[in-house]
């Protein structure tokens, strides 16, 4: 043995008493998110992703807009116009002549062509016909509560505005798709209620009880599934008396919607339940006399809750898509009711497409709406695990 | 394998009937039949309705009898090949129906392998090539697909190749082989047509398929087995194409399930848009008539559609992966 190397290190004792939890100790960050709850963590995640948090305000923009129609609307939905029957979009100016006016529209010169029937619009460029905002114009009952005649916008006096032209009766087509939306927009959600409801209670029971419950249920959905969707949309809405108010139609609708689309939502509901209920929590809980309700509706469904939520805003597309469809067809909703399928059925032929380009952009919310609940769903669906 | 085989052809028949159960419940929904409508109609007019003749048709489709035994005629009608009587035409269903059920038959056949044959070759792309520039471009395009209602990219369609290949794309063929037997011409007049809705039909599904797709095949790709297999030098096409991508055509087979009911229903709208001589617009037009037994057999036809796709490609994923073939029946 040597002797011990002159460069060794000191002993070190440090003076300082010593915290046997130093390890654990957390920093606030750490405790904020340990602490959290489950909705806050999802809700962190969730505005993570950018496209979601972009669409969510997108949607609650629209359904707004769809709550106060009336009043964002610059037309009522059936004002109507003779003297501007099939007018194409106006596009909107600022400057008249080099000079800053606001947002105004030029009026219209109209000529028909008496061979062909045919109207050509043109904008008179001497005649400026700048927007009015915050204004009294069209009358309109509010939801049926009350009357008004205020707008956000309305089009000068004695002028036109129509953004994005006028339909055959020369209506509004700007108009009538802000009126559109409140149909459209809660046809989805009204289905969606509807086949929640159904899902969550077959599946419910399927997934808890199991046995032939389950198998009863699970042939339903499998029968279900296996029918093309719209076919029997379509069979089922030929079949809605023609006698039926309008209300009526509207809900016979949603109904429909919601009868066949509850499947997808059963089978997750079914399959989570039949995991989770083997979990030691919800033994307790039954070893401890809580009824099969309780045991579902207290320990089970808040669980999964996040997951339903994310599944539903996933399948609103497909119903919103089927109205459309339908209404398209004639099968859905008629006339006075207003929906997006109802303005589309107008374009139905070739010759819109080539003559009324413009009667085709009720499509143009249809598709915004759904990518916004397809991003939305994206972003919930990962959100909803959020320890992932 | 024969016997996975057997017994999925056997619970295929109780769903089978339930169906049936269901579209005669549908076609039984609205107030009144066919007969009644048209007695009223002509008694309206003031004309005494052909009596020995709606008396036979009573007698012979039982409308006047209970509603099961209705069901029963039905059924066993059905069974022999008789479909019914279409009261509009006037004619046996079968006569009225002709070659529409092939024409159908053929769209969607048509539409699945398009959906395939695109599909296949973007999600693998996508999924290797994870947030390129190609990628996000695809993505945002599959979602534009899945988002437009097809009825109006037929109506667009229709217009474009009328204004830029002057064609008349409406229709399943040329005029002159309406009618007629099948023949070489008729067959290639047919694909002629085809490929518009087929596209159409197409674009949603194939969206759909190419995101799953792309998320199967992420997740096989993060799995360690590849790591491994590139860490030993595997080339990457190689390391690519031997495991990964055949764990993720599973579903690509499962999932026609899922698809040929939407390819179904969309080749009802579409069908409807651009006139093809498909089920779509009679049946449209049976339900409008109350033509029951019309409307009930192509129900009962797209449904079968869709029952035996789906057990096609339950028998194939069977053959492609013995965990499901050896494990029957435990996993559902």
């Amino acid at each position: 043995m040597t002797d011990a190397p002159k460069d060794k290190i000191e002993h070190f004792v440090s003076q300082a008493p010593f915290d046997p939890y130093a390890v654990e100790v957390l920093t606030p960050e750490q405790e904020r998110y340990f602490l959290a709850t489950q909705w806050q963590l999802m809700w962190w995640k969730l505005k993570r992703h950018k496209l979601a948090v972009i669409s969510g305000i997108f949607l609650i923009f629209m359904y707004l807009v769809a709550a106060f129609a009336e009043v964002v609307a610059p037309y009522a939905l059936e004002t109507r116009n003779s003297k501007a029957l099939f007018a194409p979009p106006q596009s909107l100016h600022m400057f008249h002549e080099g000079e800053f006016v606001g947002p105004f529209v030029y009026a219209y010169n109209q000529k028909l062509d008496f061979r062909t029937m045919q109207r050509t619009y043109t904008e008179d460029k001497t005649r400026p016909q700048p927007l009015r905002f915050l204004c009294l114009g069209d009358e309109y009952s509010f939801l049926g509560l009350f009357d008004g005649s205020f707008h956000l916008v309305c089009p000068a006096k004695d002028g036109a505005f129509y953004l994005m032209g006028t339909d055959r009766l020369g209506r509004d087509v700007f108009s009538r798709i802000i009126h559109g939306a409140r149909i459209s927009l809660t046809v989805g959600l009204f289905g969606i209620a509807i086949s929640f409801a159904i899902g969550l209670t077959l599946g419910g029971l399927a997934g808890y009880y199991g046995g032939w419950v389950d198998n009863v249920v699970q042939r339903l959905i499998e029968v279900i599934r296996s029918f093309p969707e719209l076919p029997l949309w379509m069979a089922l809405s030929a079949a809605l008396p023609v006698t039926w108010s309008p209300v009526l139609i509207y809900f016979g609708i949603t109904i429909i919607l919601g009868l066949l689309d509850w499947t997808g939502l059963a089978r997750a509901v079914r399959s989570k339940l039949l995991a989770l209920r083997e979990e030691d929590f919800c033994q307790a809980a039954q070893l401890m006399g809580a009824s099969p309700k309780r045991v579902i509706s207290k320990h089970l469904l808040p669980s999964f809750a996040s997951h339903l939520i994310a599944s539903a805003t996933l399948s609103v597309p497909s119903m919103i898509l089927g109205e459309t469809a339908l209404s398209f067809l004639g099968l859905g909703l008629r006339a006075p009711i207003t929906s997006w399928g109802v303005l589309l059925a107008e374009a139905q032929n070739i010759n819109v497409v080539a003559l009324y380009p413009w009667l085709m952009l009720p499509v143009a919310p249809v598709i915004l709406t759904i990518l916004a609940f397809n991003f939305l769903g994206d972003g919930l669906r990962d959100a909803a695990d959020p320890y992932k | 394998m024969l016997r996975y085989i057997i017994k999925r052809v056997l619970t295929m028949i109780p769903t089978l009937c339930a169906i049936s159960v269901l579209v005669f419940i549908i076609i039984q929904l609205p107030p009144g039949d066919f007969l009644t409508t048209q007695i009223a109609e002509l008694r309206a007019q003031g004309m005494d309705a052909n009596n020995a003749k709606i008396e036979f048709l009573r007698q012979q489709y039982g409308l006047d009898r209970p509603m099961w035994e209705q069901y029963a005629i039905w059924l066993f009608g059905m069974l022999q090949g008789d479909f019914g009587y279409s009261f509009e035409y006037d004619l046996p269903v079968t006569e009225v129906v002709g070659d529409r059920l092939y024409l159908s038959f053929l769209l969607s056949f048509a539409t699945i392998l398009f959906t395939w044959a695109m599909a296949f070759p973007i999600g693998v792309y996508s999924a290797v090539n994870q947030y390129s520039v190609g990628d996000h471009a695809l993505t945002f395009i599959g979602f534009l697909g899945l988002a437009t209602p097809n009825f109006l990219l037929a109506l667009v369609m229709m217009y474009l190749a009328k204004v830029h290949f002057g064609i008349s794309i409406g229709g399943l063929m040329d005029p002159q082989y309406l009618d007629q037997p099948f023949s070489y011409g008729k067959f290639i007049s047919v694909l002629e047509h085809l490929w518009v809705p087929v596209i159409v039909i197409g674009t949603s599904g194939t969206a759909g398929m190419i995101r799953r797709l792309r998320a199967n095949l992420l997740d096989e790709l993060q799995k360690q087995y590849v790591t491994t297999a590139r860490a030993k030098g595997l080339s990457p096409r190689r390391a690519l194409i031997k495991y990964p991508l055949r764990m993720s055509l599973n579903p690509f087979i499962a999932d026609i399930g899922n698809l040929l009911p939407q390819v179904v229903s969309g080749a009802a709208v579409v069908s409807m848009v651009l006139s093809l001589p498909t089920t779509g617009p009679m049946l449209i037009e049976a339900l409008r008539s109350q033509d029951m037994y019309l409307a009930g057999s192509f129900l009962m036809f797209l449904a079968m559609l869709t029952v035996v796709g789906v057990l096609l490609s339950d028998i194939a994923l069977a053959a492609l992966d013995p965990r499901i073939r050896l494990g029957a029946g435990t996993e559902r």
